[in-house]
């Protein structure tokens, strides 16, 4: 891959540096994951229970787009949120905590992995498809009603596009020109089912035009050029030139859950070699943008972030059962 | 005696003389909330120039114009949600669903974003939202224009359910509901709005201050005082036990008629008050009968204390959808004939 000419070394260094944060602490939860799963697997044993699904090979996506925003702005995630919760900006460790359902975490312990809710970075998730969308308009519209320039956008991925919460947000938010940047992950996958056999067109950005809005589709999971599409329908949502499909070909490098062995998934040996983060080190080294020696610091730092994160939670209290009632409503009422 | 709460609203006035339909004092509310705050606005189907179909926002438009009033689409999954993140961001949407029937389009963005919101993130997000609705049958508009469907709400956690029997109330409830930091559901039944083109229950045009105030979510009321048997209802079944009242005071059956007013919270304790008085209770809902409101006031008044009531019944819609032909949609509804049976029944 060409690297796009006019990107300054420091923004590579830095789309660089947040795809390494988010697989290192993925790698980290994984292994945390497993460690008190084994040697029989039980979702719900552990420190970390229930189900999880991780972004690994996401990344791209995340760093891409997540560069061009403040902490003003809005992320709305989809059920495999870590990747742009880090590049958003949410602090670790109430992230980490609230993965481990802890009362330190971002929902002290209500809302788990699926569920993350940070109102510091207007960052959010949802666990149903497409159903993340939405709520997205919405903050867009906030924005808008206030006359500031700030933006959300809404990630999904390939499968949701076939869900109506999607084409109903794509029509309101063309309809009325909301600062909202619609992002599809497509990592070809929805759990077991291949893109081919749920999705009636090559291309989800095809669908924008069905909206009257720009769509763009960025092949190859090459984290420059979702930067540069990302830069274009984040600019135009900002100055109220209204919404953008941006479709990203990406990669599901593990299963759709931890603990899926993906035995329905051809070409699986191969997959490991499509990982972005190798294949873009290896282009910054050979542009000289990177040094060894900068990539170990890069990987050494990003490794105690997570190791400090990690730790926080795992020293965080557990929530008190007699508590298990709180927060249903702002003011006291339980029934 | 009129109180003011901290915001400067008078809770609870006087009603005074002046006289509203539900409808207009729905309105009344919004636009009072409307002018105080910026983050107020409406949105929804129909809400705009035709002021709604069940008239809650006729006018508003022409005050506050179509940035703040807003049609939408028919797109319930995306205005209702649109409505969510609006209030994580902290305004205070008002947004209409034109028929309860309708949410199963949208029930998702309802059930497991609106109401969740807050308890996923710990108490860290607010959602100040407002869903209003219409509810209720008795004009043949048949099975899927016709619900009531509060017990579905009041069953999934995370939102208030407010549903007003009075244009005072309906009101102080929108009132309350608007400046409530929760989601709340607003259903009003279409027969107490006062509309002009359906068959009017005299009590849906009556007194309304005009000042701002709020009736306070989550408190029963006490619609008439009586000895003999409990009446627990809301909404246009309120008016048919009272007026059941009103008929049987002259054979010396005394009944006590509890106007919810909103279903959650649920005011067990006045509930609990009247039944100790009168040891006879019956619950009349428009809604389903298994499932719902009447078996868990019911439930709740024995869970509370087993030698509480001497008798228990209810009037309900047994569970059938509405049906269209005027005769079957009566014989199905919790109609004052239906009541009186059951007080009779009650007192023999």
């Amino acid at each position: 891959m060409t690297p796009h000419p006019s990107l300054p070394a420091e923004v590579r260094l830095d789309l660089y540096r947040t795809m390494v944060l988010i697989r290192t602490y993925e790698e980290a939860i994984l292994g945390e994951y497993h460690a008190d799963k084994s040697p029989g697997f039980d979702i719900g044993a552990g420190l970390i229970p229930g189900e999880m699904h991780l972004s690994a090979g996401q990344e791209p996506v995340a760093a891409g787009i997540c560069a061009h925003l403040s902490a003003d702005d809005a992320v709305t995630a989809a059920h495999r949120p870590h990747h742009l919760a880090i590049a958003h900006g949410v602090d670790l460790r109430p992230m980490t905590a609230e993965i481990f359902g802890r009362t330190t975490g971002l929902g002290r312990g209500r809302g788990g992995h699926m569920h993350l809710f940070d109102p510091a970075t207007h960052f959010s998730c949802s666990g149903i498809v497409a159903e993340g969308l939405p709520p997205a308009l919405g903050q867009g519209f906030a924005f808008q009603q206030r006359g500031s320039d700030r933006v959300a956008v809404a990630v999904a991925g390939e499968g949701a596009a076939n869900q109506g919460a999607f084409h109903e947000a794509l029509n309101l938010a063309a309809l009325w020109k909301l600062p909202v940047v619609f992002v599809i992950e497509d990592n070809d996958w929805g759990i077991s089912v291949p893109r081919d056999a749920s999705t009636s067109v090559p291309s989800n950005a095809e669908r924008a035009a069905a909206y009257g809005m720009p769509g763009a589709r960025v092949e190859g999971n090459a984290v420059e050029e979702v930067w540069e599409a990302a830069g274009l329908a984040v600019e135009r949502a900002r100055e109220g030139g209204g919404p953008t499909l941006l479709e990203v070909h990406t990669l599901r490098l593990w299963g759709h859950f931890e603990g899926d062995a993906q035995a329905y998934r051809p070409g699986l040996d191969v997959v490991a070699d499509q990982d972005p983060i190798p294949v873009y080190r290896d282009e910054l080294l050979a542009a000289e943008v990177l040094t060894p020696a900068d990539d170990a610091r890069i990987r050494e730092a990003a490794g105690g972030r997570v190791a400090d994160a990690i730790a926080y939670a795992k020293e965080s209290p557990v929530p008190a059962a007699a508590d298990a009632l709180d927060y249903v409503f702002v003011e006291g009422a339980r029934s | 005696m009129t109180t003011l709460d901290e915001a400067g609203i008078a809770a609870e006035p006087d009603p005074g003389t002046r006289k509203l339909s539900t409808a207009k004092a729905i309105q009344e509310a919004i636009a009072g909330e409307m002018r105080t705050s910026d983050d107020v606005f409406v949105m929804g189907e129909d809400v705009g120039s035709y002021g709604g179909i069940f008239s809650s926002t006729t006018g508003l438009i022409d005050e506050f114009g179509p940035g703040r009033i807003r049609d939408t689409p028919i797109s319930e999954t995306a205005f209702i949600g649109m409505g969510i993140g609006a209030a994580v961001e902290g305004m205070r949407p008002i947004i209409e669903l034109m028929f309860v029937d309708f949410f199963g389009v949208c029930m998702d963005q309802i059930y497991n974003h609106m109401a969740k919101i807050h308890f996923f993130s710990g108490g860290n997000v607010r959602v100040p939202m407002v869903l209003m609705t219409a509810t209720g049958g008795g004009y043949s508009d048949g099975g899927q224009h016709s619900q009531s469907l509060w017990g579905t709400f009041a069953h999934l956690p995370g939102m208030k359910v407010v549903v007003p029997s009075t244009p005072y109330d309906a009101k102080g409830l929108m009132t309350a509901a608007i400046r409530s930091d929760d989601p709340v559901v607003y259903m009003f039944h279409k027969g107490v709005m006062g509309l002009p083109w359906m068959k009017k229950n005299p009590r849906s045009i009556g007194p309304v201050p005009q000042q701002r105030y709020e009736v306070p979510i989550g408190k029963a009321r006490v619609a008439r005082e009586g000895k003999d048997v409990t009446i627990v209802t809301l909404s246009l079944s309120v008016h048919h036990a009272l007026d059941v009242a009103e008929n049987l005071a002259g054979e010396g059956i005394d009944v006590e008629v509890i106007d919810l007013r909103s279903v959650v919270p649920l005011d067990r304790e006045t509930i609990q008050a009247s039944v100790a008085k009168t040891r006879r209770l019956i619950v009349v809902d428009e809604d389903y009968e298994s499932f719902g409101l009447s078996g868990e006031v019911i439930a709740s008044m024995t869970i509370a204390d087993p030698t509480l009531c001497s008798y228990a019944a209810r009037v309900c819609v047994p569970d059938v959808p509405l049906p269209y032909a005027r005769d079957l949609e009566y014989a199905v509804l919790p109609t004052p004939a239906r009541i009186e049976l059951a007080v009779r029944e009650a007192v023999s």
